[in-house]
Order: structure tokens, then C-alpha cells, then sequence
């Protein structure tokens, strides 16, 4: 297997044409270990189709797609659980591999999950699901983690800590992130390189030559581009699940 | 008071009930009983070819199936119509089929309610042996396709991203499906072998909770089945194959109780 410069994807021009449609096109873009790409765009701009363009997930796609790596870890929009399926936290977080119980339980205690080990999938709530999601991600030990809008539902101050987690991740794990961001004006501090999307790529970069472009600018407003804020982010305490403040 | 025709049917039913259970969650979970039925239709047209062909019926019967499945997934693809009017449309044709050609071969006189609903009673060595080494692969195979299916059953892409290939374990299964029906059709008949395939399944989701522990209480409710619904009909002298399913149809009114417990201790 070809392996250049830590390259985990490369996409060249890729784009999907489906039912008379663009969904999105010639995006190009490089994925590579230890470093994270954080896509952004507004509603239908393809964020993401690249996500799956990226995983393989389109039979037919125009322009060109190469995979270096066989260790994926994809954590999707939104997963709807059939009713007819009895499945527990721990049987999901199996799905994929064949995990050792030390391993579930680091993971899903990283993500602040592991009190939902036995739970029903079913019946967590929506931030709950997410962390569990990223906890099964994360035990996978991926080369490449895909996470599409990976803190919708979740709180505020469970927002912040998964943002700092997924720094976590890409810093011990080195492995390649490919986030969409739900939030077009918070991109974090540790993103390497933006792409912003708008049915194909409108301009990328770093974060802050992002901002300053005219075309993002153009597209979002100038109002609104102006906040385009680098996530920064400062804690001197920790907060327990139920958000209550525990001292460091 | 065993005679000899009854261990032979225990045998035979015992050794279905062990592969219809595992294959079952998964007809469940997947929503496939309607695609369950179909297949099972369409096995009256393989067995009238087996007999016009003079070949082995459960052989004609896996083929014919199969056929039926690529088609399915062939119209599904190339047609705007829905999936269950599709599986309407191929079930209620291939039995209609079935019916014609047995007419054209008017030579040879068919026991339809045999066909039907099946004669448990009446099996014989042979066909203890298809089903225990073909009930014994079909399960070998499920086991190895376990991991790919499950995931690709609980979410199909995130499968796919992660490499389990569900379109190839999809196809698969499918054949796993025609083989269960095919090896036995002669046991429990067409209109009867969707019911080993959902009962003993549906009885085992309403007590368990999670995967493994469902595939287990569906192996012991399709042998409980087996053994109530073959014991009565030979006290109370009823038809094996229907007292069988009927078993089967009590055990999951008992198993609605255990579900109305905990529903209840939940609110």
C-alpha cells in the first residue's frame, strides 16, 4: 500500500452527481495523520456527501478518490435504532470490533459515558447517543476518525469538553480528523485546515485566512463572518456529567 | 409410544428449530417477513419443477428462491415500485405459476395440502440428513457473516465506512433464507415456514435485551414450539406441522405478560 507524507485520503476533483444533481463537486482535499480538517457551509452544501465521498460510501463519483488506510472510524449524523433491535450501549460499542471490556470502558469513560454501559440504546437522550458514539469511535483506535457534526445535542459545557476531547484524540491517537462543524462560525482553535463548502469548495485554508476571505465573507454576510470565532478555549475546572464544577 | 415416525419428526423439527431461531432475529430485525413469505411462495414452483425434473426438492426449491431474490433485488433497483407491492406482485405470481404448471402435469397427482402445510409426520431418513447438514452450514455460514450483518442491520453506512461490506453479507443471507426454506418446505409447508421463521424470534424479543440473548431465547421458543406443538398433535391428534405453530402463537401471548410487567414497573 502506497503511504506518502502521512497521506490518508486524497481527493481530487471528487464530487457526486445523483438524480439530476450535483449533491457536491470537485472538491479536492487531503486528509492526513495528526491533522484535522474541519468542514463548514451552509444546509445542502455538501458537507456531508464529502464526509462520504471520503469514506467510500458513493458507488459513482466523478473525479478521483484514493484510501491509504483500512482503519475507519465514522461517526454519522444521526443513527436511528429499529425498535426491533434489543441492543445495549455495550453490544454497539462492539459493532464494528471485537473489543476487550477495559477497552469499551476507557473509551466510554473518556466520553463521560460509562454509567450507560447496560443502558438500552434506545433510550438515551440525544447527547447521551452522541457520546456514546464517539466513545465507539475512539476504541476503535482509527487512523481515520470521520465525525459529522459530532456535538449536535449535546450542552454547552459538553460541547467545550468534546471539542477538547477531539484535540485529545487527534494529539494521542495521531490519526487524520475529518470533522463538519454544525456551527459555521465556530471552528476550533486546533484545526489545521478549513474547507468551506458551498456545493463545491468556496475557499480554504487556515481557520484565520478562512475568515478573511472575500468569498466566505460573500457568503455568509459580513456581519456574520465577522464572528467567525477560533475557538479558543481556556477551562481551569472540569465539569461531571451533570455538569456540576469539579475542582482540577 | 414413540413409534418410529414420531422420533423422526422430533428429529427433524428439533433440528430446524435450531437454525430457524438465529436466521429469525435477523428476518425480524430486518423487516423480512414479508420477504420471507415470498420466497416460501415461490417454492410450490420449485417443487412442481423438481418433480416434473425428477430431482432433489430441496435442491429445485433453493434455486427457484434464489431466482426469486435476484429478481427482487433486480426490480427494486430498475422499478419505481415499492418493496412490499414488488413482494406481493413475485409472491402471489410464482404461487399462481406453481398452481399452472401442476395443472399442465396433470400425470402427476400432487397432495397440495401436503404442499401447503406440510407433513412432518412423514419424513424420512433422508431428509433428517438434509436438514441437520444443511441446517449445520447454513448456520456455519451465519456465523462467520455474523459480525458484517448485525452491523450492517443496526446502520448500513456506518458498516460500509468501516469496511463490513453489507451489500456482499445482504446477498449472502439471502441465500441463507432460500436455504432454510428449501431444506424445510416438506416439514412445515410454504404457508407455514415464514411462522417457524418469526414466531419463535418475536417470542424471544419480548424478553430480551440485547442480541445474543434474543438468538438464544429464539432457539429455545422454536424448540418449545417443535416439542408442545409435536406431542400434542400426536395426544390430541390435530395436523403436526399447524399445532406446531400454534405453540408457538401461545408462548408469545405468555411472552406479552412478561412485557406488560416491566412496562409497567417502568412508568
Amino acid at each position: 500500500m502506497e503511504n506518502k507524507n502521512n497521506l490518508l485520503v486524497k481527493m481530487e476533483n471528487a464530487g457526486v452527481y445523483l438524480n439530476n444533481k450535483w449533491l457536491v463537486k470537485d472538491v479536492t482535499l487531503n486528509i492526513e495523520k495528526g491533522k484535522i480538517i474541519t468542514l463548514i457551509g451552509p444546509n445542502g452544501s455538501g458537507k456531508t456527501t464529502t464526509a462520504k465521498i471520503a469514506l467510500g460510501l458513493y458507488k459513482n463519483i466523478s473525479g478521483k478518490v484514493e484510501k491509504y488506510t483500512k482503519k475507519i472510524a465514522y461517526v454519522p449524523q444521526k443513527i436511528s435504532i429499529d425498535w426491533t433491535l434489543p441492543i445495549r450501549v455495550f453490544d454497539f460499542m462492539n459493532l464494528t470490533s471485537d473489543l476487550q471490556n477495559n477497552e469499551t470502558n476507557e473509551a466510554l469513560e473518556i466520553t463521560g459515558a460509562k454509567h450507560l454501559i447496560n443502558n438500552d440504546l434506545k433510550s438515551l437522550s440525544g447527547g447521551e447517543f452522541q457520546r456514546v458514539l464517539m466513545a465507539r469511535a475512539i476504541a476503535k483506535k482509527p487512523d481515520l476518525l470521520v465525525l459529522d457534526e459530532p456535538v449536535q445535542g449535546v450542552d454547552f459545557t459538553g460541547e467545550i469538553e468534546l471539542y477538547e476531547l477531539i484535540k485529545k484524540i487527534s494529539e494521542t491517537l495521531k490519526c487524520g480528523i475529518l470533522l463538519i462543524s454544525h456551527n459555521l462560525h465556530v471552528v476550533m482553535s486546533k484545526t489545521d485546515h478549513v474547507v468551506c463548502l458551498n456545493g463545491h469548495v468556496c475557499c480554504s485554508g487556515t481557520p484565520i485566512s478562512v475568515a478573511n476571505n472575500k468569498k466566505y465573507q460573500e457568503l455568509f454576510g459580513e456581519d456574520v463572518s465577522k464572528i467567525l470565532s477560533i475557538y479558543e478555549h481556556k477551562h481551569d475546572h472540569k465539569h461531571g456529567v451533570d455538569g456540576s464544577v469539579e475542582e482540577n | 409410544m414413540f413409534d418410529d415416525f414420531f422420533i423422526r419428526a422430533l428429529f427433524v423439527g428439533i433440528g430446524m428449530a435450531l437454525v430457524t431461531g438465529p436466521l429469525g432475529c435477523f428476518v425480524v430485525w430486518r423487516r423480512l417477513s414479508f420477504f420471507g413469505d415470498t420466497l416460501a411462495h415461490s417454492a410450490l414452483l420449485g417443487i412442481t419443477i423438481a418433480y416434473t425434473m425428477e430431482i432433489n426438492i430441496a435442491l429445485s426449491v433453493f434455486i427457484i428462491s434464489s431466482v426469486v431474490a435476484l429478481i427482487l433485488l433486480k426490480l427494486e433497483k430498475t422499478t419505481n415500485l415499492p418493496t412490499d407491492a414488488l413482494l406481493g406482485l413475485l409472491a402471489h405470481s410464482s404461487l399462481a405459476v406453481g398452481l399452472v404448471v401442476i395443472g399442465l402435469i396433470a400425470t402427476i397427482r400432487f397432495d397440495l395440502m401436503g404442499l401447503l402445510f406440510g407433513d412432518i409426520l412423514a419424513v424420512n431418513l433422508n431428509d433428517i440428513i438434509i436438514v441437520w447438514f444443511g441446517g449445520a452450514l447454513i448456520l456455519l455460514v451465519l456465523k462467520l457473516i455474523w459480525k458484517p450483518l448485525f452491523a450492517s442491520t443496526v446502520n448500513y453506512e456506518l458498516a460500509e465506512a468501516e469496511g463490513m461490506k453489507p451489500e456482499r453479507v445482504k446477498a449472502i443471507f439471502t441465500l441463507l433464507l432460500a436455504a432454510i426454506i428449501a431444506i424445510s418446505i416438506k416439514m412445515v409447508g410454504l404457508l407455514l415456514i415464514t411462522g417457524m421463521l418469526i414466531l419463535p424470534a418475536a417470542i424471544a424479543r419480548n424478553i430480551s435485551s440485547n442480541p445474543k440473548s434474543m438468538v438464544i431465547f429464539s432457539i429455545i421458543a422454536g424448540l418449545m414450539s417443535v416439542l408442545i406443538g409435536l406431542f400434542s398433535s400426536l395426544e390430541i391428534n390435530t395436523p403436526s406441522g399447524p399445532s406446531i405453530i400454534t405453540a408457538g402463537l401461545i408462548l408469545f401471548v405468555l411472552s406479552l405478560i412478561k412485557i406488560k410487567r416491566s412496562s409497567q414497573l417502568k412508568s
